[in-house]
């Protein structure tokens, strides 16, 4: 279990003040200009030894990326873009920082920013976060009067801007070159890669887009030491990571925990348990709606982070544990997940503009038990022609809880069907 | 160079080649359709995946540049397999319902699925329905069918340039709209149906006539404006089905502007099918015979300086070349192929064609418009300019009237005067044309067919000559036409004799007969006291004032040579006979002279086009463009001014064709008058 000083979010639960006075307290803002003077082939160096992995799902490393940035300019300006467009299911965490730690964010902004030689940050944050983005842009309000950021950031000699952009309400805006068509007015599709958006980002502009909790942390990995974050965690799966517990559990949280923390040590001792005790549990997603779930057989023993959870053929993602209990109807339940991705679909390339409502109304039919049993194998072999045909991998978050479902819970349907054919023959 | 290996053929191809393009060369078949090699790309079909090594997923490969060492498989069981899967999800939502389908028969998403598709369906949900669109007159929408490849989009936003078109909702339910529901605002709207690979977007006037495999295929010439743009006639029996474009880089490259794609129905309409002859005050029916004899009793013993000929803007360089030699053996000095008289200079021949060529707009880098609508006179035209305005890099500045052209210009001045400025270099973007390295300037008939119009070229020569448009390796003077027979007129020698008269002093009245080959679009109010002989293919404004008539063919009833504004000769071949008595138009003169007893001397169209070959040399080089002379040209003189206005006032209805066809009338009623009659209130 993390021990309280290896906490990076000390006002995840909002108990202290979220203003510029409350962060300086918390040592945020401490002076940056030091972490500035690192030079930029220091941070990028200290990230990647750190080990810092992507938050927002595909777990790509933070300094890798960053290093992907021009190093000189042909003439175009770098942007940093923070993607806070945070709208996976179950996923709740980076409202959280944006409401109760903004200036952590902001101050990653400085030093990632700095670090990629990016003139202004641009948060591209979702529409519904209300609370959120006043507190943000107060809290940039905040900065920028206090010589924070702007010109001269923080003493440093570096001129950096922050913008906020307020998305309007599509999950694919959360997909990084479907954020940039949006961020530039445009509808929110996803660009062809390559070119990368290293390459050719926002407004045509070198861009790297990262997630809140990515950028938030980078400071205190910095401050901290490469060797603290990366001493924290396994290997190749480093440091601190935001755990959003949501579902059949008798207290739903956020909890900051070390990677690689046993799930079932992670609900017992952070959410209370699952509801109705351990043995009530039937399956988990681990990490948001795009991952498989997972059975509870498995759920015993395995461990929260990238790698093992790639294991067990499902994904650390968001880190957003969506716990269901054996009250579940799990047919349903991916059902609904299936909808969902039917709705968010951008409509823009083929497999998965007709293969997810496809999926969705084959599993509307698995639910009521009006299937046949080959169609079991012909959604598998739908969702495997969706799965790494598409522009982004939109395409592939719908199949993969689908194939997660029949690859554990076959019977099930199986059984659904029958009993539903031999309800009408009765 | 990138050197890849498809399929186990190295292949090296040219920086920037996709993939696609690579397989292509290397001869390996990419199904595809929302690639389009003059739009952007889009990659959203999925049809076009391939195998890349080391590549753990299929690539698009029409969106991946192509790179050295890279290793494509092509027809692996993984990119069939990937192929077959972007079908079915194609085929789910489509209707299926090609027995009534237009696009039957020439439908890539049947061809594909062909070779892709399944023979039967897996999908037994409910299929998608999506409410059609009104686009217009011209485009008939079946949005069920769309495949949403946005091919049409990329076309509006990229080439058109006009951003009516565009996809609402997410999704399943994406749906290609104009948005309002309005008429995609667009001379090149039809080419939208050419690129739908499916049939969401057929042409409406075609629609329900025929099958493209009961069509004969004729491969011709547009002689609607003076572009030149290369079609296929499409024809069934005696009746032409629709009109295509055909490929020329040169010139349309494979667009085609919506007045040549869809006049075709005025080929059926107010024809001139017999011979007239006006008896009693009336047009009465004659045999060719008769009409002949009418001609004859009235030509006999006339001055030929009593006699002239004006030949109208569709007119074809045989009829021409046929009519000039019959005048000349008249007598008659009287000839001319300006009907609105511009002042068009026939001293050199580059003082009057488009010497930069369509193709070379591309290498411009500095353009002046002076007294030309170019978006309505040579609709693709302005299409080459505008693609040339999108590399960038290409400043344009307009005198003239302040239009939407679809690209950005900088609006110098309405008339003469800011010419004038320009030309003495007192204007800033003298300056821009002297450090330009190949500057263009395109002077319209707008400037030519004034009383300064003279001076107007001498302005426009002077800007040439002293700004550096014109050197050993570059011609950046333009004169841009909108008549199909202009250039061949002037090239033939239509234009007035030694102290003969121009069309607009024959419209008098003075002369005793007159001679008209298609002239519609003059003022017949002073003719009473002529008498004359309309030869032409439709009941127009010509023919209403004649005393014989000689029904003559249209563009698509005839082999004939027309000259583009670049001085290109190109031919025409004939897709169907001319209706009931009327024939080739040459023809007809060749008849009429042998009448009079005056015989041209030649019995085949062969020994005509020597005879033009001979008048003019460049007719023997058929589809080039000979690099025309420079020399002097022009008469200075005094300018008035009133502002340059451009001719074309209804690009819809600009030619005898358009104004008998009821598509042209129904755009017309859509585009042309509810921008110049709407109110706020209006509809």
């Amino acid at each position: 279990m993390l021990k309280d000083q290896d906490r990076i979010f000390t006002n995840l639960y909002g108990i202290h003040d979220w203003k510029l006075a409350g962060a300086k307290s918390r040592g945020i803002w401490d002076n940056t200009k030091a972490l500035i003077e690192m030079g930029q082939d220091g941070i990028i160096d200290a990230m990647k030894e750190s080990g810092l992995r992507g938050r927002g799902g595909a777990g790509f490393p933070t300094g890798l990326k960053w290093s992907f940035m021009p190093k000189e300019s042909d003439g175009r300006p770098s942007y940093l873009v923070v993607n806070a467009d945070e709208s996976e299911p179950g996923t709740c965490k980076d409202r959280e920082i944006m409401r109760f730690d903004p200036h952590r964010l902001l101050e990653g902004c400085l030093v990632a920013g700095f670090a990629m030689r990016a003139v202004a940050a641009y948060i591209y944050i979702r529409g519904e976060f209300v609370q959120e983005a006043i507190n943000l842009e107060i809290a940039i309000q905040e900065a920028y009067a206090d010589g924070l950021i702007g010109k001269n950031a923080a003493n440093s000699g570096y001129d950096f801007d922050i913008y906020l952009h307020r998305g309007a309400g599509a999950y694919i805006c959360g997909e990084e070159t479907a954020l940039i068509e949006s961020l530039e007015g445009n509808k929110g599709q996803p660009r062809l890669k390559p070119p990368f958006p290293a390459n050719v980002g926002v407004w045509g502009c070198p861009s790297t887009v990262n997630n809140v909790e990515s950028i938030a942390v980078a400071p205190e990995i910095l401050r901290r030491g490469e060797g603290w974050f990366s001493g924290l965690g396994r290997p190749n799966n480093t440091g601190t990571k935001l755990f959003c517990i949501s579902g059949h559990v008798n207290k739903p949280c956020n909890v900051e925990e070390e990677m690689g923390i046993p799930l079932k040590e992670l609900i017992e001792k952070h959410a209370g348990g699952v509801r109705g005790g351990w043995d009530n549990l039937l399956a988990i997603i681990p990490g948001g709606s795009s991952v498989p779930l997972l059975p509870k057989s498995i759920c015993d023993d395995i461990l929260m982070d990238f790698d093992s959870l790639r294991d067990a053929q499902s994904g650390l993602g968001t880190a957003a544990v969506i716990v269901m209990d054996k009250s579940t109807d799990v047919i349903r339940a991916i059902e609904r997940l299936s909808h969902f991705y039917k709705h968010e679909s951008c409509g823009q390339c083929t497999p998965c503009r007709e293969g997810t409502g496809w999926m969705w109304r084959v599993m509307q039919r698995l639910v009521s038990g009006d299937a046949e049993i080959e169609e079991i194998d012909m959604l598998i072999n739908v969702s495997k022609r969706i799965e790494g045909h598409t522009i982004c991998a939109l395409g592939d978050a719908a199949a993969w809880p689908i194939q997660g479902l029949v690859r554990h819970f076959r019977p099930v349907i199986e059984e659904r069907i029958k009993s539903r054919k031999a309800a009408r023959a009765a | 160079m990138p050197t890849l290996t498809v399929d186990g053929v190295e292949i090296t191809v040219e920086p920037g080649t996709t993939v696609l393009q690579a397989c292509e060369e290397a001869g390996a078949e990419i199904p595809r359709f929302c690639y389009h090699e003059r739009l952007s790309i889009a990659g959203n079909c999925r049809m076009c995946l391939v195998e890349m090594e080391k590549s753990p997923k299929l690539i698009a490969s029409c969106a991946m540049p192509a790179g050295d060492g890279m290793v494509i498989h092509t027809n692996s069981p993984k990119v069939k397999e990937g192929r077959e899967g972007a079908m079915e999800f194609l085929l789910i939502n489509h209707p299926l319902d090609c027995p009534i389908c237009d696009q039957g028969g020439e439908c890539d998403l049947q061809d594909q699925s062909m070779t892709y598709g399944s023979g039967t369906s897996r999908y037994h949900e409910l299929k998608r329905a999506v409410a059609e669109k009104n686009m217009g007159p011209l485009i008939k929408t079946t949005m069920t069918r769309c495949i949403h490849c946005t091919r049409c989009i990329r076309f509006a936003t990229e080439v058109a340039g006009v951003e009516d078109l565009g996809a609402i909702n997410r999704g399943e339910n994406m749906e290609i709209t104009t948005y309002l529901e309005q008429a995609l605002d667009s001379e090149l709207s039809g080419n939208i149906i050419d690129l739908c690979p499916v049939g969401a977007l057929t042409s409406k006037p075609y629609a329900f006539t025929a099958r493209p495999w009961e069509l004969s295929k004729t491969e011709s010439i547009d002689a609607l404006d003076a572009v030149g743009a290369n079609i296929r006639v499409d024809s069934r029996g005696q009746e032409v089905m629709r009109i295509l474009p055909r490929l020329n880089e040169d010139i349309n490259e494979e667009w085609l502007a919506d007045r040549s794609r869809f006049s075709y129905d005025g080929l059926k309409t107010q024809r001139l099918d017999t011979p007239y002859v006006r008896k009693d005050g009336k047009l009465q029916a004659a045999s060719w015979g008769d009409a002949f004899e009418a001609i004859a009793t009235k030509l006999d013993g006339l001055d030929g300086a009593k006699i002239g000929a004006i030949a109208g803007d569709l007119a074809c360089a045989e009829s021409m070349k046929a009519l000039k030699d019959l005048m000349d053996m008249l007598g008659s000095p009287n000839i001319d192929c300006r009907q609105d008289s511009a002042a068009l200079s026939t001293e050199t021949r580059g003082a009057y064609l488009f010497n930069t060529t369509i193709a070379g707009i591309e290498e411009a880098d500095a353009l002046l418009i002076v007294g030309s609508n170019p978006r309505h006179e040579a609709a693709l035209i302005n299409a080459r300019i505008r693609k040339r305005w999108k590399m960038g890099g290409f400043p344009i500045a307009l005198i003239g009237e302040q239009l939407d052209l679809n690209y950005k210009y900088d609006y110098l001045g309405a008339g003469p005067a800011t010419l004038k400025e320009v030309a003495d270099g007192k204007h800033s973007f003298a300056e821009t044309l002297k450090t330009a390295e190949r500057p263009m300037i395109i002077v319209g008939q707008g400037a030519l067919s004034r009383s300064d119009g003279a001076a107007i070229l001498a302005l426009a020569k002077k800007i040439a000559d002293s700004f550096g448009l014109v050197s050993d390796d570059w011609n950046g003077f333009n004169i841009l036409h909108t008549a199909a027979a202009r250039v061949g007129g002037l090239d033939l020698g239509l234009v007035p004799g030694e102290g003969g008269k121009s069309a607009k002093e024959m419209l008098d009245g003075s002369l005793d007969v007159l001679f008209m080959l298609g002239a519609d679009e003059i003022d017949t109010s002073r003719l009473e006291k002529s008498f004359v002989i309309y030869q032409g293919s439709h009941g127009d404004a010509g023919a209403s004032v004649a005393d014989v008539i000689l029904p003559g063919a249209a563009f698509t009833e005839k082999d004939a040579t027309w000259v583009n504004t670049e001085g290109r000769v190109q031919l025409g071949r004939r897709a169907i006979f001319p209706p009931g008595e009327a024939r080739e138009d040459w023809t007809i003169l060749r008849a009429l002279s042998e009448k009079l007893g005056k015989t041209l001397p030649y019995n085949t169209i062969s020994e005509l086009r020597q005879k033009m070959a001979e008048a003019a040399p460049h007719f023997a080089e058929i589809d080039q463009v000979t690099p025309a002379p420079w020399g002097a040209f022009g008469t200075e003189g005094a300018i008035e001014d009133t502002p340059f206005v451009s001719p074309v006032t209804d690009y819809y209805l600009t030619n005898p064709i358009s104004r008998a066809s009821r598509i042209m009338a129904e755009c017309s009623a859509t585009f042309s008058k509810v921008k110049s009659e709407g109110t706020g209130t209006n509809g």
